[in-house]
């Protein structure tokens, strides 16, 4: 679905949502409140710059708008690829962003991500992974790697993957797998809005991945291992 | 300390339990989950590939000039440090211990590549999961102090979790980046990223950079010792994230993307940024390169 789509679909015509290249950023109208919108569309690459323009909206939101809501859209395709990027240290734009969506989560900011049409590794470890919630809709698609490329680098063919990954999400990118390990926590189906109410009234402030991986059956040990080190 | 002449060694070659033999007081480090417990991956069995006894990092306590700090040291030769299901939760259940019991602070020597391709899906969230542990450690009080000096530099997830710690110490064979010079050239050809071209790999993501950069807090040579040194300074080096100290983060990152702007390689950004000698930073010492750094006009 395209991000006009959801904004529709969630705010009807009550919101100032807009997309300035890849980035997009705005506010919108919800149940009666106001709610802070950034994110990325495009499938964009998530670079230095863009992470910082992200960035710059949660700050935003928490000097001018104490416990907004803030609302991720995410489309990305992984972070961006450059050597000038990282000259100029990716990795701390992005731990940046990171930190920002934290710190809002902490002073009662709600932080929602919703990946709404493809997500990668990087372009989105520092945004929906570290919201509140990271949910999802379910034509979306979630990865690391595609099977052939994951076949590549464990030298194991795409036959044996695909029939490993019908029993252990581990092995196979998409939501419905990401939704059993507990990373997402949940998919909107058809009811946008019903959604994003849900989301904005019941994700834990608390970080329940590996415990929703364990309920779910797609992450089994995660859960148990944090708890043997905490019991050794 | 006892009278014996202090040897010169080198963290880069060191395992990840040497280094912790090294770094700590004596005999003080207390393993938890050790590889006698065989705390697994189960997923490398499933493909068929060697599995590690302790997943590729160890955790426990340990002191620090007597001071009680906890540790965790990725090791480099499993499968480059990456992070797969269970060695995320090891990391995650040591800071989510530290938020309990409190210790001094959290000591990371990290060396990865960053998510553990194997097992993606689950490394992917496992690593996100280490970063919120981590940064809830750091609200807590408890600073985070990471060590980057292995040969296999620290990458992908792993890098950005570094940059959410209070100090990072790195030597001047040490790196810190996203993602790998391999990976920037496989996407946009040779002409974008010379993996190859080792000189260029080391300005654009090694420590000498990063510390000229204020990436990094400490640079340090490839020496156990001096490393441990670097970790004893910075054991108080601790101070919480707020609105404000963002908001400064901001500028500098804004103000950085403006000096970068056409800046071809990092002599360019060292010079725009005010480097003395920035041609000739490659061929110094890191003793050189902290002089560098406190003449530089902030």
């Amino acid at each position: 679905m395209n991000w006009t789509d959801v904004a529709t679909q969630l705010f009807g015509s009550a919101h100032d949502i807009h997309a300035d290249g890849d980035f997009l950023s705005g506010s919108a109208s919800f149940d009666g409140r106001t709610i802070a919108v950034v994110g990325s569309t495009n499938h964009a690459p998530i670079g230095y710059a863009l992470a910082l323009r992200q960035a710059k909206v949660v700050l935003n939101t928490m000097a001018r708008h104490p416990g907004r809501a803030i609302f991720l859209l995410i489309d990305t395709q992984g972070q961006q690829l450059r050597r000038h990027d990282e000259l100029l240290g990716i990795n701390r734009a992005m731990a940046h962003l990171g930190c920002c969506i934290d710190l809002a989560r902490r002073r009662g900011h709600r932080v929602i991500g919703l990946v709404y049409d493809q997500a990668l590794s990087g372009g989105f470890i520092t945004s929906g992974l570290i919201a509140d919630a990271c949910d999802a809709l379910p034509e979306a698609e979630i990865r690391v790697m595609r099977i052939p490329a994951m076949a590549r680098v464990t030298k194991l063919s795409e036959d044996v993957l695909t029939a490993l990954s019908a029993s252990n999400p581990v092995f196979a990118p998409g939501v419905q797998n990401y939704l059993r390990m507990g990373g997402v926590r949940a998919l909107w189906q058809g009811d946008l809005p019903a959604g994003l109410r849900d989301a904005l009234a019941h994700a834990s402030t608390e970080d329940r991945r590996a415990l929703d991986g364990r309920e779910r059956g797609g992450r089994l040990l995660a859960a148990s291992v944090v708890e043997k080190v905490l019991a050794a | 300390m006892n009278d014996t002449p202090l040897r010169r060694v080198s963290f880069a070659e060191c395992s990840a339990r040497e280094r912790i033999g090294g770094l700590f007081d004596a005999d003080s480090f207390h393993e938890w989950l050790p590889p006698s417990q065989r705390v697994m991956s189960p997923h490398l069995a499933q493909l068929g590939v060697p599995a590690a006894f302790d997943d590729g990092v160890a955790i426990g306590a340990a002191c620090l000039a007597g001071r009680r700090v906890f540790v965790a040291a990725q090791e480099g030769e499993f499968m480059g440090g990456g992070v797969g299901e269970v060695h995320g939760a090891k990391l995650v259940g040591l800071f989510k211990r530290a938020l309990r019991d409190r210790p001094d602070a959290v000591v990371l020597l990290a060396e990865s590549g960053g998510v553990r391709l194997h097992e993606a899906n689950a490394g992917l969230i496992a690593v996100s999961e280490v970063m919120r542990a981590l940064l809830d450690t750091r609200a807590a009080g408890i600073p985070v102090v990471v060590l980057i000096g292995g040969a296999n530099g620290c990458f992908g997830g792993m890098g950005i979790v570094a940059r959410c710690a209070d100090h990072l110490i790195i030597s001047d064979i040490g790196r810190l980046a996203m993602s790998g010079p391999e990976v920037i050239e496989a996407s946009h050809g040779v002409e974008e990223f010379d993996s190859r071209d080792r000189a260029l790999v080391w300005r654009t993501t090694g420590g000498k950079h990063r510390y000229l950069m204020g990436d990094c807090d400490q640079l340090v040579d490839d020496d156990v010792l001096a490393f441990r040194a670097a970790a004893v300074r910075a054991l108080d080096a601790g101070h919480l994230l707020t609105l404000q100290s963002l908001q400064k983060e901001q500028a500098l990152l804004a103000q950085r993307l403006r000096d970068g702007d056409g800046a071809e390689d990092a002599v360019d950004l060292w010079r725009h940024v005010g480097i003395a000698h920035a041609c000739s930073v490659p061929n110094m010492n890191a003793e050189q390169v902290r002089e560098l750094r406190q003449e530089t006009p902030t």
